[in-house]
C-alpha cells in the first residue's frame, strides 16, 4: 500500500513534468483561462521569443475585467479599455485562441463562464492570469492564479514552473442557520485564520457543511480561498460536481462521461493522509458576516461589534487605525444601521445565477430603498438569459431594480462602474481594498442575501430579521 | 530575452511601515490598461502619493526626500490580492531592485522573481529594527549580497541572512528566465503530454 495522499497531492503529482532539484516543479496545466488585462503583455513577450502558443485547444479567451455593464452592442467608450480588448481579439486570431468576447453568447466572467461551459473539470490544473483562479478548485481542480510572465511560460510550453504549496485542511461540520450562506464560511474562515493565513498552502474545504453546498457555493468559498493567502482552495468531487456538469458544453459526453466519473471518483483524501496544517470550525457558530475595514479579514458577525484596538496584539494597531479611519468608523461600533449608499450584487464570487436567484427571492414584492443605488451585474451571459428565462428581471424590475450586462464592473472598478469617493458600498464582491471599487470607496463585504436586506432597509441589516418564518 | 542579473546592492532604503499592503495600493485597477510593459513607474502607490486633485502628499515616505534608495522596507504581508504583476514592474520601474518584509503573499513573490526584483524575508524583530534604524537614520545604507544571502546594516555591521529558492537564486544572479528554461525542455514536455494521452 503507497502512502496514504491528499486531494491536492493526487491531482498536482500526476502533473508533474519534472522535478527541478532544490528548485519548484514543472506543472503541466490542462486548461488556461485568459482574459484582456493580463495576456496582452504575454504575447507581446512570445513575439519578441518568436514563439507560438504550444496548445490554442487548450486556452480559452473571454474579454470580462474592463468591459462596459450597458450598452455592450456599441463600440467601448474608453479608448484605453478599447484597445485592451481589441488586442485580445487580434492576439486570439492570430494564434487560433476560442474567444467569446463581447457579444458573444458565452461572454461572462472568465471564473462563471470556464464551470458553466464544462471547461473546469475535476482532476485538472487549470491556470489563470487571475487570483480568483482559486475558483475553479470547487470541482476537484488545482487552480490558482498566476502572473503575466507565467502566463507567457503557459501559452509557449502549457507548463508552469512552480514549488509544490504545502496543504492545509479547512473542516466546517454541522448545518449552516438560517440566512447564512457560503460568503459567509468564506468571511468567517478569512476572519479566523487571516489575510495571510493560508499563503504558501493550498486548500482543501471539507466536512458535512461544505459538502451540503452547492456547486456554486462551494465556488463562492473556493473563489475566496486567495483572499486568505491561500493560492487555491478545493472540495473534492461527488455528485453535486457530476450533476452539475453533465451533459455542459465542454463535458465530456458519451462512453468518455462514464470513464471521466470512474476517474473523478477516485479524487478524494486518503482517510490517514497528512495536512500540514489543520482548522476545525463548527457551522453553527457562524453567522451573516460583513466586513468592516480594508482588507477581507476585517470581517465580523453581523451582531458583533467591531473589535477594540486595545485587543490587538502589538504592532497591528496602526494598520487597524488606518484602515478604521478610511472607512469612517470606530472601534466597538455596531455594524448594524450604518449608512449604505450603493449595493453591489455580482463579481466572480456572487454573480452567478444561485446568487441572483437568493437576491432576488428577498427582493420580491419588496421596494429598493431611495437612498440607494444597486448595481445588479450577471456573471454571464448565461445567467443574464437565464435570470430573464426565470423571470427573475421581472421581480427585481418590480422591486426597483434594473440588470446590468456581464462584466466585473465595480468588483474592480476598471471599467465606468466605479463608487464615488468616500460613498459606502455594500457588495458582493471578494475585496474591500482601499479604493477597490474606485478612488476613496469605502466597501462592505456581504452575502447576496444581506446586499438585498441593505437594498431594501437603506442601512446596514442583519438579513435574518427580514426572513420570514 | 533574460531578466536583468542581479548584482550586489548598497543603498539607503525608503520605509513603509503598513501591514498588508495589498496590489490595488501598489498599481490600482484603473493603471492596467496599458497593452505594453512600460510607464507603471509613475503610478505606483498613485493613490498614497497622490490626493484627489493631483497633488503630492507629503508625508507619504515615497515622497519625503530624505527617504530614497533602491530598497523597499513594508510591513508584513506585502503583495496581498490580485496577481497582477504589474504591481511588480511597477515597483521595479520606479526604480527599488529589492523589497524587504516579514511576510510576502505568494504571487507577488513570484512575480517579483520573474522580473528580477529580490523580495526578501526577515523575522518581524529584524525588520522592526530595520524601521527603527531608518527612524533614526533616514540614510542608514543596507547591503544586499544575494551571492551569499546576506543583508548587512553598514553602520552596525548587523548581519540578517535570508533564504532563497537555490533555483531562483541561480536564475537572478545568471539573469535566467523561466521561459527560456521551458522552452529548453520541450521535447521533455511533449514526451509527458504523449504519455498522459
Amino acid at each position: 500500500m503507497s502512502q496514504p495522499t491528499t486531494l491536492f497531492d493526487k491531482v498536482w503529482d500526476r502533473h508533474v513534468v519534472k522535478h527541478i532539484t532544490g528548485g519548484p516543479n514543472v506543472l503541466y496545466i490542462d486548461r488556461h483561462l485568459i482574459h484582456e488585462v493580463t495576456s496582452p503583455v504575454a504575447f507581446l513577450g512570445l513575439e519578441k521569443r518568436d514563439l507560438k502558443v504550444a496548445r490554442p485547444d487548450k486556452t480559452t479567451a473571454t474579454a470580462d475585467h474592463n468591459v462596459p455593464t450597458i450598452n455592450q452592442h456599441l463600440s467601448i467608450e474608453d479608448q484605453l479599455s478599447r484597445d485592451q480588448v481589441e488586442m485580445l481579439t487580434t492576439n486570439c486570431a492570430k494564434h487560433n485562441i476560442p474567444l467569446y468576447g463581447l457579444n458573444h453568447k458565452w461572454q461572462g466572467i472568465v471564473h462563471v463562464i470556464g464551470p458553466e461551459l464544462g471547461l473546469t473539470q475535476p482532476g485538472m490544473t487549470i491556470v489563470c492570469g487571475d487570483s480568483h483562479t482559486s475558483t475553479h478548485g470547487a470541482f476537484g481542480a488545482v487552480a490558482f492564479g498566476i502572473g503575466t510572465s507565467e502566463v507567457e511560460m503557459v501559452l509557449a510550453t502549457q507548463c508552469i514552473m512552480q514549488p509544490k504549496p504545502k496543504k492545509m485542511l479547512i473542516n466546517v461540520e454541522g448545518v449552516l442557520s438560517k440566512g447564512v450562506t457560503a460568503k459567509d464560511i468564506a468571511l468567517y474562515i478569512i476572519s479566523r485564520i487571516t489575510t495571510s493565513g493560508g499563503t504558501g498552502h493550498f486548500i482543501e474545504y471539507a466536512g458535512s457543511a461544505i459538502r451540503s453546498l452547492t456547486m456554486e457555493g462551494r465556488m463562492t468559498l473556493c473563489n475566496m480561498s486567495i483572499e486568505s493567502g491561500a493560492r487555491g482552495g478545493m472540495v473534492a468531487p461527488d455528485e453535486t460536481t457530476f450533476s452539475y456538469l453533465k451533459d455542459r458544453e465542454f463535458a465530456p459526453n458519451g462512453v468518455h462521461w462514464e470513464k471521466a466519473v470512474e476517474d473523478w471518483r477516485g479524487l478524494k483524501t486518503d482517510p490517514d493522509a497528512k495536512f500540514d496544517k489543520e482548522y476545525h470550525f463548527d457551522a453553527a457558530d457562524i453567522e451573516p458576516m460583513i466586513t468592516y475595514g480594508t482588507n477581507p479579514g476585517m470581517s465580523v458577525k453581523i451582531s458583533e461589534p467591531i473589535p477594540k484596538a486595545e485587543s490587538l496584539q502589538n504592532g497591528e494597531g496602526a494598520s487597524f487605525r488606518k484602515s478604521l479611519d478610511y472607512m469612517g468608523f470606530g472601534d466597538g461600533d455596531i455594524m448594524k444601521g450604518k449608512q449604505v449608499d450603493y449595493v453591489f450584487v455580482g463579481s466572480c464570487t456572487n454573480g452567478r445565477i444561485e446568487d441572483l436567484r437568493a437576491f432576488s427571492e428577498f427582493v420580491k414584492g419588496k421596494q429598493k430603498a431611495d437612498n440607494v443605488t444597486a448595481w445588479i451585474v450577471p456573471g454571464s451571459k448565461q445567467v443574464e438569459a437565464q435570470a430573464i428565462e426565470e423571470g427573475l428581471v421581472d421581480i427585481l424590475n418590480d422591486a426597483g431594480f434594473e440588470m446590468r450586462q456581464p462584466g466585473c464592473s465595480a468588483c474592480l472598478a476598471m471599467n465606468d462602474d466605479k463608487i464615488p469617493a468616500g460613498k459606502y458600498s455594500v457588495s458582493t464582491s471578494n475585496r474591500n481594498f482601499e479604493g477597490r471599487q474606485g478612488p476613496g470607496a469605502r466597501t462592505m463585504l456581504v452575502s447576496p442575501l444581506m446586499a438585498a436586506a441593505c437594498a431594501i432597509s437603506g442601512k446596514i441589516t442583519d438579513p435574518r430579521e427580514l426572513i420570514e418564518g | 530575452m533574460a531578466i536583468e542579473k542581479f548584482q550586489k546592492i548598497t543603498s539607503s532604503a525608503v520605509p513603509l511601515p503598513i501591514e498588508n499592503v495589498d496590489t490595488d495600493q501598489i498599481i490600482p485597477a484603473r493603471f492596467l490598461k496599458a497593452v505594453e510593459r512600460k510607464g507603471f513607474g509613475e503610478n505606483l502607490f498613485r493613490d498614497w502619493r497622490y490626493d484627489k486633485s493631483d497633488q503630492l502628499i507629503p508625508d507619504f515616505p515615497l515622497n519625503n526626500p530624505e527617504f530614497r534608495g533602491e530598497i523597499l522596507v513594508a510591513g508584513k504581508n506585502f503583495g496581498s490580492g490580485s496577481s497582477r504583476e504589474h504591481a511588480a514592474w511597477a515597483i521595479y520601474d520606479y526604480g527599488f531592485r529589492v523589497v524587504i518584509s516579514s511576510f510576502f503573499a505568494d504571487i507577488f513573490r513570484n512575480n517579483a522573481l520573474n522580473n528580477g526584483l529580490l523580495p526578501i524575508q526577515v523575522s518581524s524583530e529584524e525588520l522592526q529594527m530595520i524601521f527603527n534604524l531608518i527612524d533614526e537614520d533616514p540614510a542608514t545604507s543596507i547591503a544586499v549580497d544575494l551571492e551569499n544571502q546576506l543583508l548587512t546594516i553598514e553602520k552596525t555591521g548587523k548581519t540578517i541572512p535570508f533564504d532563497i529558492n537555490a533555483y531562483k537564486k541561480e536564475c537572478l544572479l545568471n539573469g535566467y528566465d523561466d521561459i527560456d528554461y521551458l522552452v529548453s525542455i520541450k521535447s521533455e514536455i511533449e514526451a509527458f503530454e504523449k504519455d498522459k494521452a
